[in-house]
C-alpha cells in the first residue's frame, strides 16, 4: 500500500510541475464552458421578424413590444397580407413570421383563448427550431404575465410546447455535452499520454522490473487523474449554474455518482490507447480522433441524434458521451432520480468493464 | 553460481538477435559484456531482468528459473537501463526516495549501501534530474538501483554518454560495491572498460565469442602486433590493409596497429612495403597487446567466417 502511494504521490508531482499538464486540467474546462456558453446563447440573437398584425389591439402591440424587446428578435418588417410571408422569406433575411389572427383581443377576452402563428424558415433546421421555442417562451412568459394581471385566466394553446428546458436556452444542451467531452479527454487522454510517457523515457522497463504489479502501476497513474477529472466535473457543475444558470434538479449526489463512474470509463479507455501506442504523439492522436471527434459528431452533443441518418444512430449507440449527455441532462434538467437512467448507467458500467477488462489482458508485465 | 544462462535464443521479426547464448556468473564477480552497438547487449540483459521472453534457453538466478518466478526475481535484481531511468521533472531526492518506496524499502535503511554513490550527488539533491551532467545522472541511476540492495546488480551501458573522468570513478565505485558481495554484471561498448572486469564475454551479432578472465584473452594471443605509423595516418591504413600479407589493420589513436598472415612478422618487409607506397617518416614497433587487440582480433575472425 505504501508503494502504492508512493507512486500516486509522484504521480501527482509530474501533473502539477507540467505547466501543459495544468492548462489542460484546470484551463480547457474553464474557457470551453465560457466559450460554448457565450457562443450558443448569442447564437440566438438579433433574429429578424417579421410580423402580420390582422388585429392591432392593445393585447397584440404589448405582445409585439414585448417580443421585440427581449433582445433575441429585431423587427425587420411589419407585413399587411398573408401572401407577403413567402415573399419575405425569400428575401432571406427573416427567420420568423409572427401572425395573430383578426380580432385577437376580442376573442381573447371572450373565450380565453387565442391563436397565434409562427412561422419559421426551416431552412436551418436548428435556427428555426430555436427561433420557434424562444417565441414560445415568451408568449407563455406574457400569457403568465397578463393572468396575474387581470386574475381572469386567459389561454394560449401552444402547438409546440418544450416540457423541459422551456426557454431552450442552448447553454443548457451544452454544459452537459462539454461536460461529457472534457471529462473524456482528460481522463482518457492524460492518463494514456502519462503512462506512454514512462514508455518514451525508459522509465517503464525499471517500474516492470520492480516489484510493483501490473494493477498497482495501472491504479498508480489512474488515481491523480480520477480525483483532478472529479474536481474538474465540480467545477463545470458549479460554473455552469454561476454563471449561465443550468439548474441542478435532481440528486446532486447521484450526479457526482454517476460523474465518477464516466471518469472511470475514460480512465479504462485511456489505458487501453496506452496499451496499443508507443509515442505520447500518437497516444493523443488516437485519443482526440478516437474521442472528441465522436463526442462532438453523435453524441447528441450539437446535432440532434434523431436527426441522423439510421446507420449513425446506431453508431451513436457505441459512443459513451451518448449515454452520459442523456443521463446528466435527465438528472440536472427533469430532475429524474436513478430509476429512469439505470438502463443508460447499466450500459456504462458494462462498457467500462469491458474497457477495463481488455487493458488488464493487454497490458503488458515485459517490454513485448 | 549467480547466474546460468543456457542456450539463449531471442529473434525479432527474423532478425537474430541472441544466438545460442551460454555462460555463467559467479557470485560476487564483476562480469562484463563486451561489444559493439547492436551486438545483442541489451537484449540480453531484458530477458535476464524479465523483460522479454526468449525464444528458447533457460535462464537461471540465484536458483530460480527466470521465466516462471519473475516476481521473485523482479526483487533480487538492480536494474539500470540504458538511458537511466530516471523522471526528469523530479528532483534528485525525490527520484531516489519513488524508487525506494517502490522497491517497499527507504532511503534510510540501505544509505550505507548507496552512500559512496550518493554523497557525490547528495549536494544537488533539489536540482531536477533532468538538469544533471551525464556524470550524475549515471551516479543517481546507480543509486536508484541499488537502493532495494539487491544481489545481482545489472548495468546496460552505464558508462555511455559520460565523460573519462566520471568513467573512472564510475569503475572504481563498482569495484567498491563487490567488496560489498553484490554480484555485477555490466556491459559496455568500450574494449578498454574490459580489463577492468573479472570476467568478460566478447558479443558480437548476437553470438557470444568468449569468456574469460582479461590477463587470459591477452595470453591466448598468438599474433605478433606491430604498431606502425607515418606522415599520412589515412592512407597508411589503406595501403596496409591493401597488402596481400595483412592480416589485419586497424586505426588505434595515431597508429596503426598491424598483424601479418605469416605470423612471423617482418618490420623491415613492412618499412620496405610502405616506402613503396611514399610513405615518409615510417615508424614500426612490436609491441604487447592490449585487451582491445585480443577483441579486433577475435572480432575480425568471426567476420571472416
Amino acid at each position: 500500500m505504501k508503494r502504492f502511494w508512493g507512486f500516486v504521490l509522484k504521480e501527482f508531482l509530474h501533473i502539477f510541475r507540467d505547466p501543459r499538464t495544468m492548462l489542460i486540467l484546470f484551463g480547457m474546462p474553464i474557457v470551453q464552458i465560457l466559450l460554448f456558453g457565450y457562443v450558443i446563447t448569442n447564437e440566438i440573437k438579433d433574429i429578424k421578424i417579421a410580423i402580420l398584425d390582422q388585429s392591432k389591439d392593445p393585447v397584440t402591440i404589448e405582445l409585439t413590444n414585448k417580443i421585440i424587446s427581449s433582445g433575441f428578435f429585431i423587427l425587420d418588417r411589419n407585413i399587411k397580407n398573408i401572401n407577403e410571408v413567402e415573399d419575405v422569406f425569400k428575401e432571406g433575411n427573416v427567420r420568423q413570421v409572427i401572425i395573430f389572427e383578426s380580432g385577437f383581443g376580442r376573442k381573447l377576452k371572450r373565450e380565453g383563448t387565442a391563436n397565434i402563428q409562427l412561422i419559421a424558415d426551416a431552412s436551418d433546421a436548428n435556427t428555426a427550431n430555436l427561433v420557434v421555442h424562444y417565441t414560445m417562451a415568451i408568449i407563455n412568459d406574457f400569457v403568465r404575465e397578463q393572468n396575474k394581471l387581470t386574475g381572469s385566466p386567459i389561454q394560449f394553446i401552444p402547438e409546440v410546447r418544450m416540457l423541459y428546458n422551456n426557454e431552450l436556452k442552448g447553454v443548457y444542451m451544452f454544459i452537459p455535452g462539454i461536460m461529457a467531452m472534457i471529462l473524456i479527454l482528460v481522463s482518457a487522454m492524460m492518463t494514456s499520454i502519462s503512462i506512454v510517457r514512462e514508455k518514451e523515457l525508459g522509465t517503464m522497463e525499471t517500474l516492470l522490473v520492480s516489484p510493483l504489479r501490473p494493477t498497482q502501476i495501472i491504479l498508480g497513474k489512474v488515481t491523480p487523474y480520477v480525483a483532478l477529472s472529479f474536481i474538474n466535473a465540480v467545477t463545470i457543475i458549479v460554473m455552469g449554474n454561476l454563471v449561465f444558470g443550468m439548474p441542478v434538479q435532481g440528486s446532486i449526489i447521484l450526479l457526482l455518482a454517476e460523474s465518477i463512474l464516466y471518469i472511470l470509463l475514460g480512465l479504462s479507455l485511456g489505458i487501453l490507447i496506452s496499451t496499443i501506442t508507443k509515442s505520447q504523439q500518437n497516444a493523443m492522436f488516437i485519443s482526440l480522433f478516437t474521442l472528441m471527434i465522436p463526442t462532438i459528431l453523435l453524441s447528441g452533443f450539437i446535432f440532434p441524434i434523431e436527426n441522423m441518418p439510421k446507420i449513425l444512430q446506431w453508431l451513436s449507440f457505441f459512443i459513451p458521451p451518448r449515454w452520459f449527455i442523456s443521463i446528466i441532462k435527465n438528472i440536472m434538467l427533469k430532475g429524474t432520480g436513478l430509476m429512469y437512467v439505470w438502463k443508460e448507467t447499466l450500459i456504462l458500467i458494462v462498457m467500462t468493464s469491458i474497457f477495463f477488462g481488455l487493458s488488464i489482458r493487454k497490458f503488458k508485465i515485459r517490454l513485448e | 553460481m549467480a547466474l546460468n544462462i543456457n542456450n539463449i535464443n531471442k529473434s525479432f521479426e527474423g532478425l537474430q538477435a541472441l544466438n545460442d547464448i551460454t555462460f555463467s556468473v559467479r557470485e560476487g564477480e564483476l562480469f562484463g559484456l563486451i561489444g559493439p552497438d547492436g551486438s545483442g547487449k541489451t537484449t540480453l540483459f531484458r530477458v535476464i531482468t524479465t523483460l522479454l521472453l526468449p525464444d528458447r534457453g533457460e535462464v537461471n538466478l540465484f536458483g530460480l528459473d527466470v521465466l516462471k518466478n519473475y516476481k521473485k526475481v523482479r526483487q533480487l535484481v538492480g536494474y539500470m537501463a540504458g538511458r537511466f531511468s530516471l523522471y526528469h521533472d523530479l528532483t534528485v531526492e525525490e527520484n531516489l526516495k519513488f524508487y525506494a518506496t517502490v522497491f517497499g524499502t527507504t532511503v534510510e535503511e540501505n544509505y550505507d549501501l548507496i552512500k559512496d554513490v550518493y554523497c557525490q550527488i547528495e549536494p544537488f539533491k533539489t536540482r531536477k534530474a533532468g538538469k544533471l551532467s551525464g556524470g550524475m545522472k549515471q551516479k543517481l541511476a546507480l543509486s536508484c538501483a541499488l537502493i532495494h540492495k539487491p544481489r545481482l546488480l545489472v548495468l546496460d551501458e552505464p558508462t555511455t554518454g559520460v565523460d573519462a573522468v566520471s568513467r573512472k570513478e564510475f569503475w572504481d565505485m563498482l569495484k567498491r560495491l563487490q567488496k560489498k558481495g553484490i554480484t555485477i554484471l555490466v556491459s559496455t561498448p568500450y574494449m578498454d572498460e574490459a580489463s577492468l572486469c573479472d570476467r568478460v564475454g566478447l558479443i558480437q551479432k548476437g553470438n557470444l565469442l568468449s569468456v574469460n578472465k582479461p590477463e587470459n584473452i591477452i595470453a591466448e594471443y598468438q599474433r605478433e602486433l606491430l604498431s606502425v605509423s607515418s606522415d599520412n595516418l589515412y592512407k597508411l591504413v589503406n595501403d596496409l590493409r591493401n597488402d596481400e600479407d595483412t592480416h589485419s589493420a586497424f586505426l588505434f589513436g595515431h597508429s596503426v596497429h598491424l598483424t601479418r598472415k605469416d605470423r612471423q612478422a617482418s618490420a623491415k618487409q613492412v618499412i620496405k612495403y610502405l616506402k613503396d607506397k611514399g610513405h615518409e617518416r615510417i615508424y614500426v614497433k612490436v609491441i604487447k597487446p592490449e585487451i582491445e587487440d585480443c577483441f579486433m582480433d577475435l572480432m575480425h575472425e568471426e567476420d571472416e567466417i
